[in-house]
This record gives C-alpha cells, sequence and structure tokens, in this order.
C-alpha cells in the first residue's frame, strides 16, 4: 500500500524529521487561508497522487501568489494526473499540498528499502537528488551508498559517517544526519515500511538537512497490525477492481488485453498469462482465485473479470491438487448461473477427479469448452478472442 | 537416497488442530510420513487423528522427539512458532502459511540462520520425497519416484512441473517449494546444493519468477557449481512493471526483475531454458537424453 506525500511528511513530523510548514487543501476556497497560516511569499503547490513524475506532468508549481495557486487548484481539483509513471487514465487529483518555498543549496539522495539479497534494511544515499537514482548508480557507482542495517544493532554512528562522506555533509550536517537515520529507521520499523524515499533530501541555504519529499510503501502483508496506516488508504488512487478484488481476498490485476484469467495459484496465474501471449493471445488480467476454489470464490471472481468490457473470453485454469476437480467444477457451473456469464468460458481442469470435473461441465448447458491440455485451452481461448 | 526427508522423519504439526492441518495431515500420514505429534496451545494431552497433543513445542521435543516441524498457524503468530520449534532445537523446519509481515521475516531468518536451522518457506507447499514422505499441502497423486529434482517459488507450478516430469516416465528425485515470499527461509541456493550432492537426483527442474535476484544469483551459483544439467522455467514474462502479482516476492521494482533478464542471465550460466511452461518436461527429457543415450 502507498501514502500521498503529505500522509508521509504528517509521519516524518511525528519521528522529528525536518519538513516544510505545510497545509493540505481539497477546495480551492481554502488555499487562501492555507498560503496566510503558513506565511512568506512564495509558495509550493503539489498535485497529491500516488505516482512518481508529478513535476514532468505539471503537478508541482512555485506560485507568487495565493491567486496563482488557486489557480492551480481550480485546475487539478477533480482532474486526472497522467504521468510517466501512471497509465493513460493517470490518477485522481483530490487534494493539494501547499508548501512554504525552501531555498536549495543542494539536492541529495536518501531511501531505505528491504533488500531481498542483503535481508536487511538497506540504508541508499547519493550526493545526487531529485534526478532517477537507478541512472547515478549505473552512471557513477561511486556517488551512490547501499549500508545494510543489522536488526540486533540499529544503525551505528559509524554507519552515519559513512553515508554522509559519500552525502559530502560537513560536521554540523552530519549530527542532523545521525539523528535523521535513527529516526527513519524506527520509523521503518514502526510501520512495518517496504519503502521510504526522500527525493530529494536538501542543504537549505542556511545549510541545515531539509526532507523535499516523502514517498512511503507499506508492506502488504503487515497492513492487519498498523491501524494508522489503514486509516490512511486512499482507494481513488487504486484500480477499483484491484481493490474490490483485494476485499474478497482475491489477488486481481487488470492488464489491457481480451482474454480473462482464473487461475488457482500466483505462479500458475503468470505462467497462463505467458501461455496465452505465446499462442499469440493477450490478458486481460492476473487472477488467483486461490487454493480453495469454491463456488463464492469463482462467482467473485468471474465478476470482476466480466466488469472489464474489454474481455471476449474467460479461461479458467485450475490444478486441483488437493481441492477435487468435480467440486471445482459445480462451483464454475454455480458460478457462471449466479454471474449470468455470456461470454465463452474455456476451462481447463487438471489433477484430483479432473475426469469427473470435465465430465459434469461436459454435460451441462452452459457455454463452456471443457479441455485437459493447458495448451490446447490456451489456443481455444486465443481463437475465441479474434 | 534423498533430501532432507524420508521414512524415518518424526513429523510435528504446529496448528495441529486447525481444519487445514487436519486436512493435510490426513493426507501425509495416508501417503506414509510418520507424523509423531501436534502441538496447539491449550489442547495438551488430547488426541487428534490419533496423534498426541501438546501445549508447546518443547514438551512435544521431550515426549515423542520429532525432528521435523511443519507449521500450519496464522501469519500474525508464524513468528514466535516458527522460533519456538527453532529454540526446542527442531532443525527442519516447513512454514506453509502465507502472508507473514516481511520484517518478522526478517528477524526470523537472522535467528535461524544463528541457530544452523533450515526453513523451508514461508507462503509455500513444503517438500516431498515421492515414496518416502510428503511434508506439505501438494497432491500426492501425480507424484512418482524417479530422477528430477524440482526448486520453485511456486506451489501449482511446481505441481504442472511434477506432473509433466511424470507424465513422461521421468519421476522426481525431492521436490522442495521454498516459496513466494520475498525473504525465504531457504534459498536456490541452498537447495541446488542439497540435489547437486543428491545420487538419485539427475537433473534440476529451478521453476523461478519474477521480482528479485534470486534466480540471477542462482545462476551464478549453477555456473560454478552445479555439475547436473539444470532447466528452469521463468513466469512472469507478461507481467506489468511495479505490480505484485499475488505472491509478495513477485514485482518488477525499479526496472529490476524482469522475467527477460532472468532468463538471460540464467542462459549465460549453461542453464537449459523452457520458453513456455508446457516445455518444461520435454525439455527436461531432451536434455537428459542428449547426456544418457
Amino acid at each position: 500500500m502507498n501514502l500521498h506525500e503529505y500522509q508521509g511528511k504528517d509521519l516524518f513530523a511525528k519521528f522529528g524529521l525536518p519538513v516544510s510548514n505545510n497545509a493540505v487543501v481539497k477546495s480551492p476556497d481554502d488555499i487562501l487561508s492555507a498560503c496566510r497560516d503558513i506565511g512568506g511569499d512564495k509558495w509550493v503547490v503539489k498535485a497529491q497522487v500516488h505516482a512518481g513524475g508529478r513535476g514532468k506532468a505539471g503537478g508541482v508549481k512555485l506560485v507568487d501568489t495565493p491567486e496563482e495557486a488557486i489557480e492551480f487548484a481550480n485546475h487539478w481539483l477533480g482532474n486526472r494526473l497522467v504521468t510517466y509513471q501512471t497509465d493513460s487514465n493517470g490518477q485522481l487529483v483530490s487534494s493539494i499540498l501547499v508548501e512554504e518555498c525552501t531555498d536549495i543549496a543542494k539536492e541529495l539522495y536518501l531511501s531505505a528499502v528491504i533488500d531481498r539479497g542483503a535481508q536487511r534494511i538497506v540504508f541508499i544515499g547519493s550526493s545526487e537528488g531529485g534526478v532517477n537514482i537507478e541512472e547515478v548508480a549505473e552512471k557513477t557507482p561511486e556517488k551512490v551508498i547501499y549500508e545494510p542495517i543489522d536488526p540486533l544493532t540499529g544503525p551505528m554512528g559509524f554507519q552515519a559517517r559513512k553515508i554522509s562522506k559519500v552525502l559530502g555533509l560537513d560536521n554540523e550536517q552530519l549530527k542532523q544526519f545521525s539523528k535523521m537515520l535513527s529516526q527513519l529507521t524506527k520509523l521503518f520499523i514502526s510501520y512495518d515500511l517496504s519503502l521510504l524515499e526522500i527525493n530529494p533530501l536538501v542543504i537549505t541555504q542556511g545549510g541545515k538537512l531539509h526532507c523535499l519529499d516523502a514517498k512511503i510503501n507499506i508492506d502488504a502483508n503487515a497492513i492487519y497490525r498498523q491501524p494508522e496506516i489503514q486509516a490512511m488508504r486512499d482507494l481513488s488512487q487504486e484500480d477499483p477492481r484491484e481493490a474490490e478484488a483485494a476485499e474478497s481476498d482475491l489477488s486481481y490485476v487488470s492488464l489491457d488485453g481480451n482474454i480473462g484469467c482464473m487461475v488457482n495459484g500466483a505462479g500458475l496465474a503468470m505462467g497462463t498469462m505467458d501461455t496465452i501471449k505465446y499462442f499469440g493471445g493477450s490478458p486481460a488480467n492476473f487472477l488467483d482465485v486461490g487454493g480453495t476454489a469454491t463456488q463464492e470464490r469463482v462467482s467473485k471472481a468471474f465478476k470482476l473479470i466480466l466488469a472489464d468490457p474489454e474481455v471476449k473470453v474467460v479461461l479458467v485454469n485450475i490444478f486441483g491438487g488437493i481441492v477435487r476437480c468435480d467440486l471445482i467444477a459445480e462451483g464454475i457451473l454455480a458460478g457462471i448461473e449466479e454471474v449470468g456469464v455470456s461470454i465463452p468460458v474455456v476451462v481447463r481442469l487438471e489433477g484430483n477427479n479432473a475426469d469427473i470435473g470435465s465430465d459434469i461441465l461436459a454435460k451441462s448447458n452452459a457455454a463452456i469448452e471443457s479441455l485437459n491440455s493447458l495448451e490446447e485451452a490456451a489456443k481455444k481461448a486465443v481463437e475465441l478472442s479474434r | 537416497m534423498s533430501v532432507l526427508v524420508d521414512k524415518k522423519t518424526r513429523l510435528l504439526v504446529q496448528g495441529f488442530t486447525g481444519s487445514q492441518a487436519t486436512l493435510h495431515s490426513e493426507q501425509s500420514i495416508e501417503y506414509g510420513t510418520n507424523i509423531v505429534g501436534g502441538v496447539t496451545p491449550g489442547k495438551g494431552g488430547q488426541k487428534h487423528l490419533d496423534i498426541p497433543v501438546f501445549n508447546s513445542v518443547h514438551e512435544a521435543v521431550e515426549e515423542v522427539e520429532p525432528n521435523a516441524s511443519i507449521i500450519f498457524v496464522p501469519a500474525q503468530f508464524c513468528k514466535d512458532s516458527i522460533l519456538e520449534a527453532a529454540d526446542a532445537g527442531i532443525k527442519l523446519i516447513i512454514c506453509i502459511t502465507e502472508g507473514i509481515p516481511t520484517l518478522d521475516m526478517l528477524i526470523v531468518k537472522k535467528k535461524i540462520d544463528e541457530l544452523d536451522v533450515t526453513l523451508i518457506g514461508p507462503n509455500c507447499p513444503g517438500i516431498i520425497t515421492p515414496g518416502e514422505a510428503k511434508l506439505g499441502i501438494m497432491p500426492a497423486s501425480i507424484h512418482m519416484k524417479g530422477s528430477v529434482g524440482i526448486i520453485s517459488r511456486s506451489g501449482t507450478l511446481t505441481y504442472e512441473a511434477v506432473k509433466q516430469t511424470s507424465d513422461l516416465g521421468l519421476g522426481q528425485s525431492t521436490c522442495i517449494g521454498i516459496g513466494g515470499d520475498p525473504i525465504p527461509g531457504t534459498s536456490f541456493i541452498d537447495v541446488l546444493k542439497m540435489l547437486e550432492a543428491d545420487d538419485q537426483t539427475k537433473a534440476i527442474v529451478m521453476v523461478g519468477e519474477i521480482g528479485g535476484t534470486a534466480e540471477e544469483e542462482a545462476a551464478e551459483y549453477i555456473k560454478d557449481n552445479v555439475s547436473k544439467p539444470v532447466i528452469s522455467y521463468i513466469a512472469g514474462q507478461t507481467a506489468p512493471a511495479g505490480k505484485r502479482m499475488g505472491h509478495a516476492g513477485a514485482i518488477i521494482a525499479g526496472g529490476k526483475g524482469t522475467a527477460a533478464d532472468k532468463i538471460k542471465k540464467l542462459r549465460e550460466c549453461g542453464v537449459h531454458i523452457a520458453d513456455n511452461l508446457l516445455q518444461i518436461g520435454t525439455k527436461t527429457k531432451e536434455v537428459l537424453g542428449k547426456i544418457y543415450l
């Protein structure tokens, strides 16, 4: 799960990290008072969406008057922002962050991720901020440092010094950075983060470290124990079908093809998508119905798949391990009837009692093609999708 | 010979009286697995499936001397359950549960490494040595004793690989699902090491998927350390970047972890690639045929 920048900055502030004075507004009417409360004669207004690349897309602006800020809010609130990280529909802007202007002397980069290789929280720092860190790492690896944190000790002073050398900090800034490193680690662990990125972390004209941006992702497996984070969820930033699927405990990702897929198991679901592509078709979605494909789950899955108007055929691929295929076949039939599926359905059943399951499907009146091999089923689905 | 488990394995089931544990324990017993006890806190002293239930792993260890444990407890309690089994001296732990917070696994992994414990999973189907023992949730019927060792990050994809190698008469030596999480207890490399040392294994099938760099690291290891032929299939060739594809670990992040990168690296290191999921069995047979005919 992702947070908005303003939510991330709220968490930063809570942990004593330096962020700009700011206010979040949801209506153009509130801009004037927000600017007055913040004070000064320059402000930065930032459209709040769950995507990077906002600046280049016109979603961030430096303004000299509250009127300009109001104009910006009128333009974006209720509209969708398209950046290189969003799809062509973009993301809905329902709030704007108004901040005091920061005088920047230098832009740096700092992030923390769970590194799978190191099996640690790893801090990544660079003297080059405000730009794409992957590019910096590729072109000038000496400007990037990776520092893993031992879960037993937490971040140590020497590690702060190591990172600070690469960032090019002076002694005063090192003191600020040591505290920052320790607080960011606490924040990371307290809220079960999977990513925390400050790009850019800046040095102000006054020589102070300052967090100009905040990108935070939370480990989906840990949301259950993070009530504060749950309350920050913004469903308008998520694909509505993916959000609905998550409610029913189904894994669903929408894609841009026209063959709906219903599969048990995440790996097999990806393998099924690949197989469709291999035979020249295009999958409309990733969908894992889970190990127990009951009627209820199958019905829900059909509803999700059919909500996509592009879908011309549904391919059901079930490897009945412990679950018996005859029971799954009955679940599929009941699901088709309950949902009123009117497009062709191709079913491949394999595993326990697959023969009985296929028989049940063959004898029904539903428009089902039942095939025992994935190859035949995938080819059939591709043919029907044309 | 076999890897990690055989007929002599004495298995403990944690979360024994739950519905999933009960179902899969029944199937494992039917397969010939020796389940010596179960743990469900608060139900110690009872019998379940005619097997004694204990309040803790420590009590079970004292009474029935298990040497492996399989865990079916809910995700929020897994950290405790794994560390409990490790603390009680059990050296082989299989965790089936999906959805454990990554930071929990970070601590667990460090701890089990310290205690020299092998943890299979979490979020995995378990381990089976056909004809010997089944410690997991895989369907017994598709397996056949044979010569192919199978390692996989995905449950149902393992079943596909198993079925194809059975249908072609190759069979399996041992199949291990290492699970789809970002921090697995056991890596591809750990299992490659075991299968390389196992006489029964003539070829190794490694089923990977998008996300992380485990396949790339395995490829490097294979190049220098594995003499047996390795056949690999990578799932997620059509997966979009930045989306979690079911498994917590299956996500292309920052342009890294794509199927294309993994396949390229594996090929460079001499691994045989099954271009499609349907070709895992035939590719394995073809590779084995070239070597042994």
